[in-house]
Order: C-alpha cells, then sequence, then structure tokens
C-alpha cells in the first residue's frame, strides 16, 4: 500500500505536468492550422499562418523578442559568473546572498514597476539630480518604452540574476572550490580565469535548465513587457495577448498560429544558445591551452560587485518608490518626496482588493499544498527504488518553465473554453501547479535528499512502518525545507501573470492580474498599492517558513537552527 | 405601496406605448415587480472598462445598492477594452450558447454598440424605454440620447452618462492667453512647444475621440461624417487629418514613438509636467483630479469656441444574459435619479447626467443644482457647441489606417 500510493503519486505528478503542456499544445496548435469548430472552421490550412506573415511589423517584433531574450540571459548569465568566479568561497558572497535571497520573492511585474518609477524621464532617479542640473521639467527621453528594448532588457536583468545567483550556488557544493582555488592560484592564475577553466563547466552542467528558463522566460515574457518593453509594436508575446483578447474571433486564429511562431523564435533563442555555448567553449579551450592565465582581473571583480550591488539597490529602491507612491498626495516633478502623505490610495484600495486577494490566497494555497503532497510523494518514491531519475527527470520538471507560457496557456484556455465547464477556479489552481510544482520539487529535493537515511533505517530496525518513519522522523526534520518549498511555491503562484489572465477570463483576478490590468491607467498611486501587496505576500510566506519552525521546534533545542 | 402602485401604473403605460408586449424569454417588463422578484438572488456580471479607480468605486457602490434594496448581486468584469466582451458574447452565439450567456450587461457606445446591434447580439429592442426610471431621461435635449454614434438606439441600450470633449492644463505653467482655440491652433501650440502634446493611441476610447474631433475640423465637408463612408472617397476624405497628425508627431511627446496609454496616464504626465495639455471626455476630470491629490490645483479646462465632440455612453443587455431580471433592474436603478446624482458628483466621478432636471421632482433637482462641480470644471454653458459622433464606419477604418502608419514598426 505504502509502495503503491508513491508510484501511482509519480505518475500522478508527471501527468500534471506534462499532459496540460500536451493539450495546450494541441488546442494551439489545431487553431493555427485553422482548425477551430467553434468559428465554423473544419478544415486544416494555412491561412492563419498566411495572415500572420502579412501582419504588418511582424519582423520587428520577433527580433525584438529575440533580441530581449538572448540578451537579457546573456547579460544575467555573464554578471552571474564573474560575480561567483571572483568571490566564490569568501564571505563578500554568502553577505550578498542574504541581501539576493529576498529579491527571488518579489514578483516580476512588482520589480518592473518600482524599475519604472526609478528610471523614467519624470522618476526618483532624475529627481535627484535634477536640482543639481537645473533640470525643472522632465526631458523627452524614450524610457521605459524604448524601441529597442534596453529597458526592458534591463528590467529582467535585475530578476534573473538573483535567480541565476542563486541557482549556481545551490550547484556550488557539488564541486570542490577550495582545491581548484589553491590549485589555480598555484599556478598563477587569476581567481576568474582559475574558477572558469576549472569548475564552470562542471558547474554549468548542473543548472543549465535553469538558464534555459531564464532563455525561455525573456523571449516570451508578457507582464514585463508590457511594463518595461516597446509598445510600438510591442515584443511577439504581448501581441498574441492583444489578438487573443480582439473583438474579432478570428483573430484567434491569428493569434494561435502567432503562439506558434513564439514557440518556434524561443526554440531558436535556445538553438542560438547553444551555439553560444559551443563558442564559449572553444574560446575557453583555446585560452586555456594557450595558457592564458588573466591575472589582473581586479577590474572585472569590482565591475561585478558593483554590478550586483546596482540590480539589489534597483530592486530594492524601486519597491521603496512603489510605497511612496503608494502613500503620496500631490507629487510633481522635480519634488524629492510627496507634499503631503495620505493613506487614501489604500483606504480606497482595501475593500476593492478583498476579492482578488481572495483568489490570490486560495490559488496559491492550494496550488501550493498539491505542489508540496506530489513532491513529497515523488520524493519518497524516490527513496524506495534509490531512483532519482537524473537528467530526464529533470528536464521534465524544467519543461513547463522551457515551453513558453503563451504557447499552451492559450491552447488551454480554448481546450477550458470548449468544454464548457464553470470550474474556473479548479482550473486556474491546476494551470498554477504546473508552473509551482517545479519550483517546490526543485527546492525540496537537495535537503530531501541530503538528510542522513540512518535515523530512518534505525527507526526502521526498531519494527517502525515506512509510514510511521515518514511521518515521525523525516517530515518533523525536513519541516524548515518543506515550508521553504511551499513559501517558494507560494511566491511563484502569487506571480503569474499570463495563466491567471487566460484562464481566469476577467471572471478570477489576483492581485498580479489587476496591478497589470491598472498599470494601464498609470495611476502610479494605486500601481504602488498593488505592486506592494504583490510583494508583501510572497515575503509573509517566507516569514512564515522561518517563524512556524521555530515555534514549531520551541521545546526541542536541537531541532532549532 | 402608493409608490410601488405608481411605479408599477408608469411601467405599464410606457410599455403600452411603445408596444412592447414581452422581451425574449417571455419576461413581461410590464409587470415590474415580476422583474424584481425574479431578479432577486441573481448575479449580474457588469462588464465595464476597469482602468479607472473612481468609476470602479461608483461601480462598487451601484453593486451594494443593488444588493441592499433588491438582492441583486453586481460584480463587474473588469475590461481593458469593451471589445473583448463583444467578443465574448460572440464567441457564445458561433458555440451555440443562446442562453445561460457569460455577460449581463456591458457598458457600451459607438462601434461596439452598432456592431452588436448589427449581429442581433443584444436583448430585443425596446426594454430601455420601458424602464421605470426612463421618464426622467432627457431625450429633448440630449439627441445621442436616441442616436449612438448615428446609429438609432432603438431602445437597444439605456443611456447613463453624458461626454464632452473638454481639454486640461496647469495655469501655473502654461499660458493661458496662448491657449489654441481649434484644432490647427493646438498644432500651432504644439510645434511652439515641442513634446508637450500628444494623444492616446487608438483604439484607446479617447485617443480615437482625438481623431475624430481633428477630422471632423479638417474634413471639407462634415456632413460626409453623418454617413457611412464611401470607399471611393475614403483616401481623400482623411487626408487632411493624417497629413494633420504627420505634422504633429514630430512635435508630440517622444516624437511620437510612443504614446500616453490612456487619459489617466495623460492625467499623471501633466501632473509631471510631461505633457502641458491634455483633454477627457468628461468635463470634470480636472476637478477630480485635484481633489483626489493627483494633479495641482491650479489646473483649469477649456473648450474650442467651434465646438467639440460630444456623446452618450451606455449600458446594454446581450440577447443571452444569464441575469436577464437582474440586469434590466441594475440598469433601471443607473438612472435613477439618486445614482445619477452620485455619478455628477466630481468627488465620486463627475459623469454628466442624462436627465432632464425639468422631469426631476424638486428635491432632485436641487441636489444637482447644489453640486460643486470644482474649480477646473466648466459650467455648462460654457462647454461650448456639442460637434455630433462621426459615424462608426469611419472610426473602424481610421483605427485600421492609423495602425498602418504608425504603429507596425517600419
Amino acid at each position: 500500500m505504502t509502495a503503491l500510493l508513491p508510484r501511482s503519486v509519480v505518475v500522478l505528478t508527471l501527468g500534471l505536468l506534462l499532459l496540460p503542456i500536451t493539450f495546450g499544445l494541441f488546442g494551439t496548435l489545431l487553431p493555427a492550422f485553422g482548425f477551430f469548430p467553434a468559428l465554423g472552421g473544419h478544415a486544416l490550412s494555412l491561412d492563419p499562418f498566411r495572415e500572420l506573415l502579412a501582419t504588418p511589423g511582424l519582423p520587428t517584433a520577433v527580433v525584438l523578442s529575440v533580441a530581449t531574450g538572448l540578451g537579457a540571459t546573456v547579460i544575467s548569465l555573464g554578471v552571474t559568473l564573474i560575480f561567483v568566479a571572483s568571490y566564490a568561497g569568501t564571505p563578500t558572497l554568502s553577505r550578498l546572498q542574504h541581501l539576493l535571497s529576498p529579491l527571488l520573492a518579489v514578483p516580476h511585474a512588482a520589480a518592473a514597476f518600482g524599475f519604472a518609477f526609478l528610471i523614467a524621464p519624470s522618476g526618483f532617479l532624475i529627481r535627484l539630480v535634477a536640482p543639481l542640473v537645473g533640470i525643472d521639467r522632465p526631458p523627452d527621453v524614450l524610457i521605459p518604452h524604448d524601441p529597442m528594448g534596453l529597458t526592458m532588457i534591463a528590467g529582467l536583468v535585475i530578476k534573473e540574476t538573483p535567480f541565476l545567483f542563486l541557482v549556481t550556488l545551490a550547484a556550488l557544493p557539488q564541486v570542490d572550490l577550495p582545491a581548484a582555488r589553491r590549485l589555480a592560484a598555484s599556478f598563477g592564475y587569476g581567481r576568474i580565469a582559475g574558477f572558469v577553466y576549472l569548475l564552470w563547466p562542471a558547474l554549468y552542467r548542473q543548472m543549465r535548465f535553469a538558464v534555459y528558463a531564464v532563455i525561455a522566460y525573456s523571449s516570451s515574457v508578457v507582464d514585463v513587457a508590457l511594463i518595461l518593453g516597446p509598445n510600438l509594436p510591442g515584443t511577439l508575446a504581448t501581441r498574441l495577448v492583444q489578438w487573443m483578447n480582439d473583438a474579432d474571433l478570428s483573430a484567434r486564429l491569428l493569434a494561435s498560429a502567432g503562439a506558434v511562431l513564439q514557440l518556434a523564435v524561443t526554440l531558436g533563442v535556445l538553438l542560438a544558445w547553444f551555439g553560444l555555448e559551443r563558442l564559449f567553449a572553444i574560446l575557453l579551450r583555446v585560452s586555456r591551452e594557450t595558457g592564458r592565465r588573466f591575472v589582473r582581473d581586479r577590474f572585472p571583480r569590482l565591475a561585478s560587485i558593483l554590478v550586483v550591488g546596482l540590480i539589489g539597490a534597483a530592486v530594492f529602491a524601486g519597491l521603496a518608490v512603489l510605497a511612496m507612491w503608494s502613500l503620496a498626495g500631490l507629487w510633481q516633478f522635480p519634488d524629492l518626496l510627496p507634499q503631503s502623505f495620505t493613506l487614501r490610495s489604500w483606504m480606497n484600495a482595501l475593500p476593492r482588493v478583498a476579492d482578488p486577494l481572495v483568489t490570490t490566497l486560495v490559488t496559491g494555497f492550494a496550488s501550493t499544498l498539491l505542489a508540496v503532497l506530489l513532491a513529497v510523494g515523488c520524493l519518497v518514491r524516490e527513496n524506495q527504488t534509490g531512483r532519482t531519475g537524473g537528467e530526464k527527470a529533470l528536464l521534465m520538471l524544467y519543461l513547463p518553465l522551457i515551453v513558453p507560457q503563451v504557447t499552451f496557456v492559450f491552447g488551454l484556455q480554448l481546450l477550458f473554453i470548449g468544454s464548457g465547464s464553470e470550474q474556473r477556479l479548479a482550473a486556474l489552481v491546476l494551470v498554477h501547479l504546473v508552473f509551482v510544482l517545479p519550483y517546490v520539487f526543485l527546492s525540496l529535493a537537495d535537503p530531501w535528499r541530503a538528510l542522513d537515511r540512518r535515523y530512518e533505517i534505525i527507526a526502521t530496525g526498531l519494527g517502525r512502518s515506512r509510514f510511521a518513519v515518514l511521518v515521525s522522523i523525516r517530515l518533523p526534520m525536513l519541516v524548515r525545507p518543506i515550508l521553504t518549498a511551499a513559501a517558494v511555491g507560494f511566491a511563484v503562484s502569487v506571480g503569474q501573470y499570463l495563466p491567471t489572465l487566460l484562464i481566469g477570463e476577467g471572471r478570477l483576478s489576483t492581485i498580479t492580474t489587476e496591478a497589470v490590468a491598472l498599470a494601464s491607467g498609470n495611476n502610479r498611486r494605486v500601481i504602488g498599492v498593488y505592486a506592494l501587496l504583490q510583494t508583501i505576500l510572497p515575503f509573509l510566506a517566507f516569514a512564515l517558513a522561518v517563524l512556524l519552525p521555530a515555534v514549531l521546534h520551541r521545546n526541542r533545542r536541537d531541532m532549532r537552527v | 405601496m402608493m409608490r410601488l402602485m405608481k411605479r408599477i401604473l408608469a411601467a405599464g403605460v410606457i410599455a403600452g406605448v411603445s408596444g412592447l408586449q414581452a422581451i425574449a424569454a417571455g419576461q413581461d417588463l410590464a409587470d415590474w415587480t415580476a422583474v424584481e422578484k425574479a431578479a432577486s438572488g441573481q448575479t449580474v456580471y457588469f462588464n465595464a472598462w476597469g482602468g479607472s479607480e473612481n468609476i470602479n468605486a461608483y461601480l462598487e457602490w451601484v453593486g451594494a445598492e443593488m444588493q441592499a434594496r433588491y438582492g441583486v448581486n453586481v460584480v463587474q468584469v473588469k475590461l481593458d477594452d469593451t471589445a473583448s466582451a463583444v467578443a465574448k458574447v460572440i464567441a457564445e452565439k458561433s458555440a451555440g450558447k443562446d442562453e445561460g450567456g457569460s455577460v449581463d450587461l456591458i457598458w457600451i457606445n459607438g462601434e461596439n454598440f452598432a456592431s452588436m446591434k448589427k449581429q442581433g447580439l443584444l436583448l430585443a429592442p425596446g426594454w430601455a424605454t420601458s424602464l421605470p426610471n426612463w421618464r426622467y431621461v432627457d431625450i429633448e435635449n440630449q439627441p445621442t440620447i436616441l442616436t449612438d454614434f448615428t446609429e438609432p438606439t432603438e431602445g437597444l441600450e439605456s443611456p447613463w452618462g453624458g461626454a464632452k470633449m473638454v481639454f486640461f492644463y496647469d495655469k501655473a505653467r502654461t499660458d493661458a492667453a496662448a491657449l489654441p482655440d481649434n484644432a490647427a491652433q493646438l498644432l500651432d501650440w504644439a510645434k511652439k512647444n515641442p513634446g508637450r502634446f500628444s494623444y492616446p493611441a487608438p483604439p484607446d476610447f479617447v485617443g480615437s475621440s482625438f481623431l475624430k474631433q481633428v477630422l471632423s475640423e479638417v474634413i471639407d465637408d462634415p456632413a460626409k461624417l453623418a454617413k457611412p463612408l464611401k470607399e471611393e472617397t475614403f483616401e481623400r476624405d482623411v487626408e487632411p487629418l493624417f497629413a494633420y497628425l504627420d505634422q504633429l508627431h514630430p512635435v508630440a511627446w517622444r516624437s511620437a514613438k510612443t504614446f500616453p496609454q490612456n487619459y489617466p496616464d495623460m492625467k499623471q504626465k501633466l501632473a509631471d509636467g510631461e505633457l502641458d495639455i491634455i483633454f477627457a471626455f468628461n468635463p470634470s476630470e480636472g476637478s477630480a483630479g485635484i481633489k483626489a491629490g493627483e494633479l495641482p490645483d491650479t489646473v483649469r479646462s477649456f473648450t474650442f469656441s467651434g465646438g467639440t465632440l460630444g456623446n452618450t455612453h451606455f449600458v446594454a443587455i446581450p440577447y443571452n444574459a444569464n441575469a436577464r431580471e437582474g440586469a434590466l433592474l441594475t440598469a433601471n436603478f443607473l438612472i435613477s435619479p439618486e445614482a445619477q446624482l452620485r455619478k455628477q458628483d466630481p468627488v465620486s466621478w463627475g459623469d454628466p447626467t442624462v436627465l432632464a432636471m425639468s422631469k426631476l421632482p424638486e428635491p432632485d433637482r436641487a441636489a444637482f443644482a447644489a453640486l460643486d462641480l470644482g474649480v477646473a470644471t466648466l459650467a455648462p454653458d460654457e462647454l461650448g457647441p456639442v460637434i455630433a459622433e462621426p459615424h462608426s464606419s469611419w472610426m473602424e477604418r481610421i483605427e485600421v489606417e492609423w495602425r498602418r502608419r504608425y504603429a507596425s514598426g517600419n
């Protein structure tokens, strides 16, 4: 019985991850080729693609998606690499780790809003210098929404760098850092060069799926693109969403064809990335074999810590400016502070926030709970069989993060509408689960596997059943990582924009969909309120994950951390 | 009880006069108590643009009142574009869902109304004119209540509020004497003040209205706009409009490489000093902004002496609405003196009423007269003449043409 249950959990988990993607892709592919009975399309045709190719400005949209995808990933990974190579094993790194980890909990949209409030021509940064250089009117400069997407790339970099940084740190214990450092130093290599030559290839192998997820995300993101990206025309993903919401229903065929193109674009960016991987490997080999030591690397080292510091500062300062706007009365350019502070924006918003808040909480709790149960089930199964599933299992976990959301969530929405089901909330929870589950599993797997199995062996030896051992020994000992994984999952659920928008269909709105919808009005006070709420929720979840174990373990001295 | 009897009587008379016996599902509007009874407990999904906080707040008040008075639960489905609600109804019709539809009430006018009317997606005609509160509606002085963008409303939609294009500026920053008095002067002003004027990109409603305002002023024969566009002359008819925009864009905000999102966005940009002249479709937006602390109290408004666009916005019920009775009851409440008074109050919304003061009972009339419209709001007689909306066929084509020229990234 106990063996059977986990086995079916594994099957169920794989099903919950892979079926939505498969069905969703079908739901996108069929209309893309003209098959959409509700609109009278019963025959396969290439018309939607013809229409797509005839869309004005399509090449620009595609180029933008490719450029933002590659640009954001190259910069984020480059900064992470140079920074970790410079400071791995030093106290600087662990100090910054504590500073950067909370950034993961900040939803993309909130970070993007904060960033926009900082750098806009009427934003906070220019107000800082305005009196010094005598600016009394905001300059007529096109940021954000610059046509080359540079603001959007910067916005993605400040969110993705902390993510890649923490992924790198998680992989770091798998390599022998001190030995490699000593070896490289004794042969006279620079810190960065020694790290890159000796450790990076092994490290990168561990984290490359995370990098692919960043690529896929950056090349197909909707909310960040709406807030910071070019809008005349926008990136491919934002135009897809416009078509999907077009009054003319036949635009859905166009949108589906566009979603297929988006998949191709993301695959193209991934292929380009594979090319870059090869190129980098060759450069690395050549550089290593010619014995270049790069001894003088002080500048890149300092630059990397500066950039990482700036990234952290940008997010925190952005949040601070958001907070100030949410409390601002009249606040004109170039005043550094509002003329007055008022709680009105909060008082106005709070009653209105109730429904979206409940949806956010219910969806977040439900999808996180399911994800934790499934992840624990899979890990129990792993303990029983001793097999981790290896690379293949890891790829499946990352699949929902690598296949662009727009391509299969569209299809899911069409299927959902077609099914005539009224179970919107259940559908929303399931769709969130697809994105929550990978993160929960990935953050729980390492601590789970690291727990010393001898505790359980002893308990089993004493005649306890497997189930009793799980409940009385393993789970209590792992309560902290489990709660942390749950907090990660909850944060992921809170931040979901596109799946909520499409599956919720306006009937179910969350704090995130409300925030992005309100962004269209550009009322900074209201955006401030919603973006802060969006940030506070995950932070509360993380705080609970820290506090609960402390309370649970208050009378067990050795379990305190 | 007396009031109720009167109401039933009034409704009966109106229904009798308009010759309307019953509406779609056999619900007899003459028997208003039956409508109220059937509506109780229903949930009305009110599809309405959700981009403005004060409007959302107003709708919440409506919801609370409907719940308290009639036990009707009104839920606002916040749209960023009304077209998506129309799309939903079209989708349901094509899927054969002729009952239990997901949209009960839509905030609508213009193109969207014309398109729904054309495709038979609206509840049978005449219901709007049979609502008990229709007797207060100002059909005599507000012709746009019976003709929405040249399309006869035929009781297919119930009026909700008036609109008139009004410009705003900050007198602390902008010289009032140099303000433009027509589209041509506005262009000159923009050339003298580069980067300080723009308009939201269509299909934003306010942005499209700006294009219509300019078109009405620059077209060779404004009478053409009252009729559907003629394919043969379309290019030539709209040429002056695009010539105007071609001149405006190089001197517009951000050189027209991007556009403000919508009216609230322009309001923020006026406060930031990024824009110097903005406009809205609601004369009291400036005063409301000052009251909300979003605009400095030096903001003032003006219109063109030759006239600016004006229209009426409505609510309509899709043919397959699930909570039909609840929707009828809500539409009726929206044109009650009480709801209209609150709507015209700049503190909550500031939208001009569709009711005729002369038809209101004395206390209601006094309450309207007592409203403080605020420093930035022009009195009704200062608003200038109304330019009628062009036939809806014009806007659809102009939006496409606009996108082709300015938003295709080429």
